[in-house]
């Protein structure tokens, strides 16, 4: 479990991180989520003692990152992808890490097989491309067998194969009943890969909650309407006592109403239409919805 | 203790898996010994003026400056390719107290440094004594040993010192940029103008070359020092962990 308590970091007059505090629960996976320079990687490193906080504090499982003696046993983290000298061989780069938190060397060949870098083992850290590393990285972050992982942006270079085998991969993890926090501004795959939601924008909390639950208050459903005469159909609507808005590409919203009743009153006045569907929000719309308002 | 001690196996398998270690030290070790020959060479058939001229154990050490340059910059990688590369952040996740990743690393630069430094400074040692023939001195002689010694901890120190600066700049340009004029252009220059020698005498390399010297050389002679061996041995330790300590205060202020 790791929990965040009015967490602040200030670099010089930016603030980056404030004041957020939330619970990430073992045994699911909990997807952190926000647009570019929310304050999620900053946060993350604050999690594992590489930033110091300006104030507040994390808490993994009761302990200060810092006090955890063989922390890479405890916590497994993957911030940024290049992060070894690229001299290194991929076995080599994960060795010193091993021998650093007293881990069997055993582990290191078990690693590379499980993120599928058997092949690659001993070739240098310098040539692989940015897949190759987010996969390393994956692979120091399981080196400890670690209860907790954190895991930032870890799509990031993967291609589609390889985003499928993350997903699959996370999921698993956490199924075994480890805590798996997984930043991402990428909306339509945390929907499939999170159980639980901590959304943050400008370094601020906007929602802790579920998925489900998320989309649902966010969200905003609607029966969209195509039509050629906007006008007469918003007056219809109106009459009918619907609150109606208009869609970006001129198309209508009629809010709050189900799609049967909006057909009936469209035929009951003769009105063309072109198209015509509830249209419920996915995570994504949710997602720039609570943002957009925030900025 | 025990986390220091995985730390430092860490910090070894790091230094050895760079290729650069392998060929940069090894060079060190040929051009010191090298060198140490070709100088002796041209100063074999010296006239010998006073009786503090002739030193032939400081002059084996004439060519020692190749193989410092080279540990210098070891010293200083070992900390600023971490940053150069990000691989910092995988140091302090692995070992999150700074402490104790710091003094794993000063540790990691003093043990490559011995293993290079001893086989330099007897190697220079023997080379230039074999070249004098009946001049030279045998490692039997009257402070000879103690010289031979006094080079090998000189070089180990300052690759130390140079963790510690590099730690605190966290640049290798910088570093350089400073440690290369400080450590080498400093005896041929500046250090010896007589109205700032009194201070002058206590930088690093007017040490050094103290801690290599048989015949101390009093006030009155070029490049002299108020003091001997000994304290050259105290005014070294005492570079080196000032540099150590002012590494240590930035590392531990540090956002990686």
């Amino acid at each position: 479990m790791i929990e965040v308590e009015g967490l602040s970091k200030r670099y010089g007059d930016t603030v980056a991180v404030r004041d957020l505090s939330f619970t990430v629960r073992p045994g699911r996976v909990t997807g952190f989520l926000g647009p570019n320079g929310a304050g999620k990687s900053t946060t993350m490193r604050m999690m594992i003692g590489l930033d110091h906080p300006t104030a507040g504090r994390v808490c993994i499982d009761g302990r200060h990152y810092r006090d955890i003696v063989e922390p890479l046993r405890s916590v497994g983290a993957l911030l940024e992808a290049r992060s070894t000298h690229g001299g290194r061989t991929a076995r080599q780069h994960l060795r010193w890490l091993a021998q650093t938190n007293r881990i069997p060397t055993g582990r290191v060949r078990e690693v590379l097989d499980q993120v599928g870098l058997g092949d690659v083992a001993d070739k240098r850290v310098g040539g692989f491309s940015l897949g190759m590393s987010q996969r390393l990285g994956l692979a120091a972050a399981l080196l400890g067998d670690p209860p907790v992982l954190l895991l930032d942006e870890p799509v990031n270079g993967l291609d589609p194969q390889g985003i499928i085998w993350l997903r699959t991969l996370v999921r698993g993890l956490a199924a075994e009943g480890r805590t798996v926090l997984v930043s991402s501004h990428l909306m339509g795959e945390m929907a499939l890969t999170a159980d639980q939601l901590v959304v943050v924008a400008r370094g601020r909390l906007l929602a802790d909650t579920t998925v489900e639950r998320f989309v649902e208050e966010h969200a905003d459903a609607h029966v969209r309407i195509t039509t050629p005469d906007p006008d007469r159909l918003r007056s219809v609507l109106g009459e009918a006592g619907i609150r109606v808005a208009d869609d970006a590409d001129g198309s209508l919203k009629a809010h709050d109403v189900g799609v049967q009743r909006v057909g009936e009153l469209v035929a009951a006045h003769g009105l063309v239409v072109h198209e015509m569907g509830l249209r419920t929000a996915s995570l994504e719309e949710a997602f720039m919805r609570l943002t957009g308002e925030e900025s | 203790m025990s986390v220091l001690g995985a730390a430092l196996r860490g910090e070894l398998t790091k230094a050895r898996t760079v290729r650069s270690t392998w060929w940069s030290l090894g060079l060190a070790v040929v051009l010191s010994v090298g060198l140490a020959a070709l100088i002796s060479l041209s100063l074999r058939d010296n006239p010998v003026r006073g009786s503090g001229e002739w030193d032939p154990v400081m002059m084996g050490y004439l060519g020692l400056t190749m193989g410092l340059v080279v540990l210098v910059v070891f010293g200083v990688m070992v900390v600023s390719a971490e940053f150069t590369s990000g691989t910092i952040r995988a140091s302090l996740a692995a070992v999150p107290r700074r402490g104790v990743l710091f003094a794993a690393k000063a540790l990691a630069s003093a043990a490559v440094a011995v293993v290079v430094a001893v086989p330099t400074a007897f190697g220079a040692f023997f080379a230039a004594q074999t070249v004098f023939g009946e001049r030279g001195v045998s490692l039997g002689d009257d402070q000879a040993l103690r010289a031979v010694l006094g080079a090998a901890a000189y070089l180990v120190l300052m690759c130390v010192f140079a963790t510690g600066v590099a730690m605190m700049l966290r640049s290798t340009a910088l570093c350089l940029g400073i440690l290369i004029p400080i450590l080498f252009l400093n005896s041929q220059g500046l250090a010896n103008m007589p109205a700032i020698r009194a201070v002058t005498q206590y930088l690093p390399d007017q040490a050094g070359m103290v801690l290599m010297q048989t015949v101390h050389r009093g006030r009155g002679v070029l490049a002299w020092t108020d003091y001997g061996p000994a304290g050259a041995f105290a005014i070294l330790l005492g570079w080196t962990l000032l540099a150590l300590a002012g590494g240590y205060v930035v590392l531990r202020r540090y956002d990686a």
